[in-house]
């Protein structure tokens, strides 16, 4: 049993790392980044089994992969919490000489990326390439991948939603970051994504909707329910609702905060929303 | 050594590529291969005859096939993709950029139907500026092999290289002259004939236009030193200022633009370390168009007869 308590105390603390290393450099992005947490934090410290010390090929592991890369900020503090580098690390974010790319690199090594994202659309193919490359290995981990809900207006996005069911990829979980927000304002008025489960159903995916995407127990449970799915023919997707910039007041549910960092005054009251629950790095 | 090269046939480059891949999966677990609905222009069948688990097919969808071939090399596999150049290149740059070249994984892209040799379908699929695309790509290795002989054992060889590499080759059947047996070494240039008064340097199916050039020009006293510069990148410095020490003047030939291709490289490197005169026979800032392949060799000023004048000229000038 998940001891939900702990997760949200890693939650906590990660929301702090979130807006100290974006206010410290003054860019990044900590709206998406603060929406996803739990579910970073459920792949981390409960759903994957991974090894912290890193190998590229992931052989016998579950693997995550961003392509959202943008939100770079969740995924390396929950990297460096789960042990594959030192939090210390976190304070080089954005700035020169860093293995903590803007967006997530191999370049510069940093353990527990294993491929470059941050122009959007590519991290699904990835992915597919991954789960693929696991069957003919007889390797029977699950490949995870993340995904804007902006990002689905990318093409590339739909002919890798073609290809998984048609080849029967059933050893994939996509999930969307569905919180209806993208840098120019609302998904709606943006660009509409439509009936987004009709589309997945229609492409031949089992089709999940989480709907407390910020609710730990509720992630960890439709994590849970996806993983149960899989190895039945297709590849299954977890439209995940989420608020993003949740945990700091001022920046829930706007796009506003997307990428854009706080001011001394805006970090100090959003840290006095955040307990620091396992010492700031 | 001009007199020994021997055209022992037409083949194609592209069937080249087909039987070193099929070889290649006999001999190699992890190669695996990709292709964009292009099985038969790429001549893939008999490897996915053999081998149908290590082969993807994607569809009409370049983009998603190069992330794809991300993911299986990140999985320790060796994926070869296929499809026409243009579409392994410029539809797809950006996904080769992020995801391949900047990631650094063990990805061969392998790009049939380059250049105006494709023919009748027009400048749509007639690609002349991707030796240009890819050579900039840092860590990339570009190569262009001029015969089938030399593009099936390209094939083979860059399974045993560890990086992302862009092959490209051709559609039309072509004189095959290359040693059957001979290796193929990356980055290493390979002299065709010794020469005393022009160096050219040549790559991909312009190779044997220059033995032609060559041939001719030995008539009139002109000693051609003809070097095959298979692999673009990495580049074989050493070889160029050997030769061009001892010639004092360059010719380039190439199925591409000016801009950005062999000629550019040789270019760059002579001016940096050897100034001398040189010229290029390359497409000269323009899109091709439909027609026959010799038809539009001549049009595009890729002839035996552009080489031979841009010797000429170049070794007036020395």
């Amino acid at each position: 049993m998940a001891d939900i308590q702990k997760l949200k105390k890693i939650a906590s603390q990660v929301r702090r790392d979130i807006v100290r290393m974006v206010h410290a450099c003054q860019s990044g992005h900590p709206g998406g980044s603060l929406g996803c947490t739990e579910f970073i934090i459920a792949l981390y410290f409960e759903i994957m089994k991974h090894d912290k010390s890193f190998n590229m090929d992931g052989k016998g592991e579950d693997m995550f992969f961003l392509s959202n890369g943008h939100i770079s900020p969740v995924w390396y503090s929950v990297l460096a919490r789960s042990g594959y580098f030192d939090v210390a690390e976190l304070a080089t974010f954005r700035q020169i000489d860093s293995r903590l790319q803007g967006h997530p690199a191999t370049h510069e090594g940093l353990p527990g990326i294993r491929v470059a994202s941050g122009s959007l659309g590519q991290g699904m193919s990835v992915a597919i390439g991954v789960a693929l490359s696991k069957k003919l290995n007889g390797d029977d981990k699950t490949v995870y991948v993340l995904t804007g809900d902006g990002e689905l207006q990318e093409g590339q996005v739909w002919e890798a939603a073609m290809f998984a069911p048609h080849h029967k990829v059933d050893n994939l979980i996509v999930t969307v970051d569905y919180n209806r927000q993208q840098i120019d304002g609302p998904t709606s008025k943006v660009m509409s994504l439509g009936d987004l489960p009709a589309k997945w159903e229609s492409f031949g995916w089992d089709v999940m909707v989480l709907e407390k995407g910020n609710d730990m127990e509720a992630v960890i449970n439709g994590l849970k329910e996806a993983k149960s799915r899989l190895g039945k023919g297709k590849p299954v997707v977890i439209l995940m609702k989420t608020e993003m910039g949740f945990g700091v007041d001022y920046m829930v549910g706007t796009h506003k905060w997307h990428g854009k960092a706080p001011n001394d005054e805006l970090l100090a009251k959003a840290l006095e929303q955040l307990e620091e629950t396992l010492g700031d790095y | 050594m001009l007199d020994q090269i021997i055209d022992t046939g037409k083949k194609s480059t592209r069937d080249g590529f087909g039987a070193g891949l099929h070889e290649l999966g006999k001999k190699n677990p992890n190669v695996v291969a990709l292709c964009a609905d292009l099985v038969g222009s790429l001549k893939m069948q008999p490897f996915i005859d053999e081998f149908p688990d290590r082969f993807f097919q994607v569809g009409i969808a370049e983009a998603n096939m190069m992330g794809i071939a991300a993911g299986l090399a990140t999985g320790g596999k060796i994926p070869f993709t296929g499809t026409f150049a243009n579409f392994s290149t410029g539809r797809v740059y950006d996904q080769i950029r992020q995801s391949i070249a900047y990631s650094h994984k063990n990805v061969k892209i392998c790009a049939s139907h380059a250049g105006v040799t494709l023919g009748e379908d027009g400048a749509t699929h007639q690609i002349l500026e991707d030796v240009g695309m890819m050579r900039m790509l840092p860590g990339f290795t570009v190569i262009n092999p001029c015969d089938y002989n030399q593009t099936k054992a390209a094939t083979i060889a860059i399974a045993d290289h560890h990086g992302p590499v862009y092959l490209r080759f051709g559609r039309p059947s072509w004189p095959n002259f290359t040693p059957a047996d001979q290796k193929f070494e990356i980055g290493k240039a390979l002299t065709l004939a010794e020469g005393t008064d022009v160096s050219v340097f040549a790559t991909g199916h312009m190779v044997w236009k220059a033995v032609e050039a060559a041939r001719e020009l030995a008539k009139e006293g002109i000693s051609v030193e003809l070097i095959n510069i298979h692999t673009i990148k990495p580049f074989d410095e050493e070889a160029v200022l050997k030769s061009v020490r001892k010639t004092g003047c360059a010719v380039t030939a190439e199925e591409h633009q000016m801009n950005g291709g062999l000629g550019d490289s040789v270019a760059q490197l002579l001016g940096r370390k050897l100034p001398v005169p040189m010229d290029y026979v390359a497409v000269n800032d323009s899109f091709g168009e439909s027609g026959k392949p010799v038809d539009l060799m001549k049009k595009y000023g890729l002839d035996t007869s552009d080489i031979v004048e841009k010797v000429r000229n170049v070794i007036k000038r020395k």
